[in-house]
């Protein structure tokens, strides 16, 4: 077992595990955004529940926050430790001739999506944490979709969610369906599994760039 | 033809090369790349230069000797085939060929474009056996049944040649597909069962050893590979692996 910390395909399933752990996530995020676009009831009613529960508070987000952390930390560490693995490159290489820019480039729409998740962190996660923790302001169960909709008040800040879901897409779109190969998965359910992955790719940072655009219009 | 030629060319391991320009002319589309390479080395040695030094053996791609990393892809432009095969018709009067060495810090330049692959052998020695007893009273393989697929598949994985197209193809030189090509046609034998805990910790030990980079499954190795091994090996590999680690 000791060895299995240390090897490339542990490392491997540890960014697919923590890959399909965020994919599960980010439906869920999707799932109760939507609901904004049309009922603001539903929306606080739901936003309410999960900036209050002490299990999603104090045990779901915490563990969020170290996928998070995890998924981008070894990340890092695999690209650096992949291009040693060449130390002298070739003056000439066609990489698409054989792979996709989505998979050859996952450091990048990555790095695009830790830059967004500040901008996120920036805009919702802090001012909550002090409200709730620092301030420790009275709850109001309505103020969830007020606050949501002066957010995308800006077209610079829809914009740039817009292009991030891009990049989420992008990032989706390779890692999603590989992390069933990177646990091994691979039978006669792999087919289906990949398009489902290559849809949900498409589908979901489609649908926030739509929740971000209404909600932008609605103001 | 008329090609302008950009060579790897260096001297030894330890020295710094650089790519050298050589113009070669009378270049027909039957010739074989390396039959071309040979012309070169002909003109080379007339002229009293030092001639390019590559890897060949059997020149008919089965050996697994040839490499070179031809206009940014291992083996040239073409499927499924090795250098050795590969004609010359798919290149152009005018054209300039990049050409240089499998490029890995597992795979040595030794020099020009010849690279030390004995890391694969050293993955190999590592588990890539089964124990027979060959001391007259040899159980005849026959006398196992296999299904059909499994036996297909297994042949599939043992046509790998190891040339090392995979790792020159891979972003990350990583050298999977091989490793889970020699484990695969094992672990789909009954008579790889007895060793197969330690021979899938034993061969991707040595594979991390070496030097080689992470699997982030672009599939360029499948498909730059020459013998067509699938990326279905190595989720084979990751499951065996997985497997032998929790028992191990």
């Amino acid at each position: 077992m000791g060895g299995l910390i240390k090897s490339s395909i542990a490392r491997k399933v540890a960014m697919a595990l923590s890959g399909l752990f965020l994919v599960f996530f980010l439906l869920q995020h999707f799932t109760i955004n939507f609901t904004s676009i049309f009922s603001a009831d539903i929306f606080n009613e739901l936003s309410h529940f999960m900036g209050t529960n002490p299990l999603v508070q104090f045990v779901l987000q915490p563990v969020l926050i170290f996928g998070v952390v995890f998924h981008f930390v070894m990340g890092f560490v695999l690209e650096i430790k992949n291009k040693n693995a060449r130390a002298i490159k070739y003056a000439k290489y066609n990489g698409g001739a054989n792979a996709s820019w989505m998979s050859r480039n996952m450091i990048y729409s990555g790095l695009v999506i830790l830059a967004f998740l500040g901008l996120h962190f920036y805009d919702f996660w802090v001012p909550e944490i002090v409200h709730k923790y620092v301030e420790f302001a009275p709850e109001d169960p309505t103020r969830y979709y007020p606050e949501l909709l002066h957010k995308f008040e800006s077209p610079i800040r829809t914009g740039l969610y817009a292009l991030s879901f891009v990049f989420l897409a992008l990032h989706l779109w390779h890692g999603f369906a590989s992390s069933f190969q990177s646990v091994g998965f691979n039978n006669k359910y792999s087919v289906a599994a990949t398009k489902f992955a290559k849809a949900f790719a498409i589908v979901i940072p489609v649908g926030f760039i739509i929740i971000a655009i209404v909600l932008h219009l609605n103001h | 033809m008329n090609l302008t030629l950009k060579i790897w060319r260096q001297s030894d391991a330890n020295s710094k090369g650089k790519l050298v320009d050589y113009n070669i002319s009378g270049v027909e589309g039957d010739m074989s790349f390396l039959e071309m390479l040979d012309v070169l080395n002909e003109d080379l040695i007339n002229k009293g230069e030092e001639p390019v030094v590559f890897d060949h053996d059997c020149r008919e791609g089965i050996c697994g000797a040839c490499s070179l990393q031809i206009n940014g892809e291992p083996h040239g432009p073409d499927r499924l085939i090795t250098t050795c095969q590969l004609h010359m018709r798919k290149f152009n009067d005018g054209d300039t060929i990049y050409i240089e060495p499998f490029r890995a810090k597992a795979f040595p330049v030794v020099k020009d474009l010849m690279v030390d692959r004995s890391s694969f052998e050293r993955i190999q020695q590592a588990g890539g056996y089964i124990s027979v007893n060959t001391s007259g009273n040899t159980q005849d393989a026959n006398a196992i049944p296999i299904r059909k697929e499994d036996a297909d598949e297994a042949m599939d994985a043992a046509t790998c040649i190891g040339c090392g197209a995979c790792v020159a193809a891979c972003k990350n030189a990583s050298a999977m597909l091989f490793t889970s090509a020699k484990v695969s046609q094992f672990a789909l034998l009954p008579q790889g069962q007895v060793e197969a805990t330690e021979r899938v910790l034993a061969m991707v030990n040595q594979m991390d050893e070496e030097g080689f980079g992470n699997c982030t499954n672009t599939g360029a190795c499948e498909i730059e590979c020459p013998k067509g091994i699938s990326l279905e090996n190595i989720a084979r590999m990751n499951r065996e692996y997985l497997k032998a680690s929790m028992k191990g």
